[in-house]
């Protein structure tokens, strides 16, 4: 059975199902290094989707749709930059508003611009097209799953060590440390705390948007309420899970991948698609439950004692 | 270095806070390379004013001159800039980065885009060498003791140059032997033309280490001279108004029958580590037992052990020959402990309550306080009307909630619950900490007539003088196990900080 498992499909699904998990969970790792708690990667990658297909749809250019995907993130995740970082308001409250007021906007948007309910699909909507690396690409089994891939799945893997860079080897990477680790001894070094975490949050944004139009135009070139369907939360929990470390969420984004891309085969197998689907659920709770401690930690590190 | 030349003047700084006047025309001057010692009580204006020294709050009159320049600090950036450096007494660090991390944070080496970690590294070595700091840059922060950990906020002070170092309460949460190498690098600053200011309550300190001394009482300063011009008693005189008994108050006393005694007694934590190690003692009738030690060598676990809040590996706890160990708190407070824990803000009090709801916590239950089975608020105003006349805690009235009380009061407030009802036992876990000298002299008394009653205290302290001062018997706590019982007529601080540290070892102390 196994063999009928594992092969380069199912790889392919993983790094597809990965790829925008990924995006999302970098944008949240470096706001949880600023000491942001940032749970409205669900509603900011949801806004990326839609804005990304309906200005793809416009355009007619993908490319177009991906910028304007990535600006409403940014958008999107300025609510949480005003509402918590300037007035102080409580991140997890305003996190969940942005969730819910994104899948309400969109369901509302959606009949009034393209006069259709449910799913979007147009051939007028241009995709991400994938860039095959030359020689690498050919690579038996992994070579089409993971050298095959979109403009932004590239920048999902070439994020991981970039940031790693930032993180750990430059000064600004140091002082988002410092504000995340300890605002006011950051503040009083002379780094502007409020700067710093405004950039986080905006980038994170800017992530998710590019996951949503990842998802949209990448993974498939349409718009389906509720499309993100639960990535966003699970980018939340592969930064806890991986301990807010690149490499550690680089991780935990490809075993929920893997659950993803597992649950899809299985349903091909003849699974019930309800068991498939609870899959990666499933991974997140056995998740949360040997990272508990690290959670609670990260958690009094953003200012919410559990 | 210019003898006499004037680093820091400040003339006629002024702040006002809501109901409290907390800088009253403050004007000192600080002359280059001396140690300057601010000294006051609680609530004298000390914070406020280096508060606004370092830029951390505007004052609203006077003004600030450094080196005879006049300056207006807007953040503590402007006060580092002028070449000031601050030793707060909480740090301010960042845990998981290393000490050269921490050191050079804002202020990187670089190459091209990236940290000069090589550089950096190096610099703050030398740095410390230099003044005999000895900290390994690469240690993480996380890792270091607190005597470590102000060593690192003199090095960020010194990484940036400052000329005047301002260090707040800084032998605190020291070791006899960390705060004598404290004192140490202290010298050596000055040595090399450095000024310090040096905000202390501890007039052993001010006597050992400052060439001046400030005093400030109630935001004003009522006295400025040099130390070797002064003694102690009079720095106190200045300090409160009065003349403090700082005598010790042991007087002989008849020991009775033992109350509380603690056998063999083993704490695991969660995690399985040892954290009380075969502790035996006693208390008697007519007796204050002392525990010294560092803080976290086990005297919390020991206490929430014998309180009930700690599960008890081994051993056993009998309180006047009834075993407790199989109670729990509520029922150990019934058969005669009371308990005035360590932090009184989390533990020791409820913040948003009364005042009157606070002075009757946990005795609820007692009939004096129910009517038919409700509360009877007649009689819980009643009592918190006597404590807090008893206990003379200032409050607007029973209702202010505790939280708007000062240090001193709200310790008086849990003090005053504890040992209102007699109990045989009183378990007194760092009664004074950051509380003034009155209220603490206050404390103090309230301990010895509850021993010259003829019950028992059990008395856990970091400051030496408290104990020295207090116990009749005095146990030094190590690494989890009693390491020295000692007899307080025949010992010193300085012996007794050796036990503390683990430099000397007595045979294990069994009575």
């Amino acid at each position: 059975m196994f063999d009928r498992l594992f092969d380069s499909a199912l790889l392919l699904s993983v790094v597809r199902a990965t790829i925008p998990i990924l995006l999302a969970a970098m944008g949240g790792l470096i706001c949880e290094r600023a000491g942001v708690f940032q749970i409205s990667l669900e509603g900011t990658m949801l806004v990326g989707a839609f804005t990304a297909v309906s200005m793809s749809y416009v355009s007619g250019n993908a490319y177009v749709g991906v910028l304007c995907g990535m600006a409403a993130g940014v958008a999107t995740s300025s609510l949480l930059a005003v509402g918590h970082v300037s007035r102080k308001g409580d991140p997890i409250v305003i996190g969940i508003a942005i969730n819910l007021l994104a899948v309400g906007l969109t369901g509302f948007l959606l009949p009034q611009f393209f006069d259709l309910r449910g799913v979007f699909r147009d051939p007028a909507i241009v995709g991400l097209s994938t860039y095959a690396l030359p020689g690498l690409s050919r690579i038996p089994v992994i070579g089409s799953a993971l050298f095959q891939l979109t403009l932004p799945g590239y920048c999902a893997f070439l994020l991981v060590p970039l940031i790693w860079v930032l993180l750990f080897r430059t000064p600004v990477g140091l002082r988002l440390r410092g504000v995340g680790e300890n605002a006011p001894a950051a503040q009083t070094r002379g780094v502007p705390v409020t700067t710093y975490q405004y950039a986080a949050v905006l980038i994170s944004g800017a992530l998710a948007g590019l996951a949503g139009a990842q998802l949209a135009l990448g993974n498939v070139v349409q718009f389906s309420e509720n499309m993100s369907a639960g990535r966003g939360w699970i980018a939340v929990v592969a930064v806890l899970l991986g301990q807010a470390h690149p490499l550690g969420v680089l991780a935990a984004a490809m075993l929920f991948g893997l659950a993803e891309g597992l649950g899809f085969r299985l349903q091909g197998n003849g699974l019930a698609v309800q068991i498939t689907d609870a899959l990666p659920w499933v991974v997140t709770l056995i998740a949360l439950f040997i990272a508990r401690k690290r959670f609670i930690r990260l958690l009094d590190l953003t200012g919410r004692a559990a | 270095m210019t003898e006499g030349a004037i680093e820091l003047e400040l003339r006629g700084i002024t702040k006002q806070y809501p109901g409290v006047l907390a800088n009253d025309a403050i004007s000192m001057t600080v002359r280059s390379g001396e140690i300057h010692a601010i000294v006051g009580e609680n609530g004298a204006g000390k914070s406020t004013l280096m508060s606004i020294l370092f830029g951390l709050v505007a004052p609203d009159d006077g003004e600030i001159l450094v080196r005879g320049e006049r300056v207006q600090f807007k953040s503590a950036l402007d006060a580092i800039a002028s070449g000031l450096g601050m030793v707060h007494q909480a740090f301010q660090l960042f845990p998981t980065m290393t000490v050269a991390d921490n050191v050079v944070y804002g202020h990187e080496p670089r190459r091209g885009w990236f940290i000069d970690r090589a550089s950096s590294v190096r610099q703050v070595g030398d740095l410390a060498k230099s003044y005999g700091l000895g900290i390994d840059p690469s240690a993480r922060i996380e890792h270091l003791r607190v005597g470590a950990l102000q060593r690192v906020e003199i090095l960020k002070a010194l990484y940036r140059d400052a000329r005047v170092l301002i260090l707040d309460e800084p032998t605190a949460v020291l070791t006899p032997q960390e705060r004598d190498g404290l004192f140490e690098v202290l010298r050596r600053l000055r040595a090399d033309g450095r000024t310090i200011l040096f905000i202390t309550h501890k007039l052993n300190e001010v006597m050992a280490i400052s060439d001046r001394v400030t005093v400030l009482r109630r935001g004003r300063v009522v006295h400025e001279v040099a130390t070797s011009d002064t003694s102690p008693a009079e720095l106190s005189i200045a300090m409160t108004g009065r003349s403090v008994d700082t005598s010790r108050r042991r007087a002989e006393h008849a020991v009775g029958a033992s109350l509380l005694e603690v056998s063999h007694l083993r704490v695991d934590d969660a995690d399985g580590i040892r954290r009380v190690d075969d502790v035996s003692l006693t208390v008697h009738e007519g007796e204050i037992v002392g525990v010294a030690g560092v803080t976290g060598s086990g005297q919390a676990e020991l206490i929430e052990a014998i309180m009930g809040l700690r599960p008890v590996t081994d051993g056993t706890i009998t309180l006047q020959g009834e075993d407790v160990v199989h109670l729990d708190l509520r029922g150990r407070r019934d058969a005669g402990l009371a308990y005035v824990p360590e932090d009184r803000h989390r533990v020791g009090s409820a913040a948003l309550a009364s005042t009157s709801q606070n002075l009757f916590m946990a005795y609820q239950w007692q009939r004096r306080f129910q009517r038919r089975g409700w509360l009877n608020r007649r009689a819980v105003e009643r009592h918190a009307r006597e404590l807090i006349d008893t206990y003379d805690i200032k409050v607007a009235g029973p209702d202010q909630k505790v939280a708007e009380l000062s240090g001193g009061n709200l310790q008086k407030v849990v003090v005053a619950r504890e040992l209102a009802h007699d109990a045989p036992v009183l378990i007194a876990e760092q009664p004074t900490r950051g509380v003034d000298v009155g209220a603490s002299e206050f404390i103090h008394g309230q301990l010895v007539a509850h021993r010259d009653a003829g019950r028992g205290v059990l008395l856990v302290s970091a400051e030496l003088w408290e104990i020295l001062a207090l116990s009749t018997t005095i146990f030094v706590m190590f690494d989890g196990r009693l390491v020295a019982q000692l007899d307080p007529h025949e010992t010193d601080d300085v012996e007794i900080g050796l036990y503390m540290t683990g430099a000397n070892e007595q045979q294990r102390v069994h009575t």
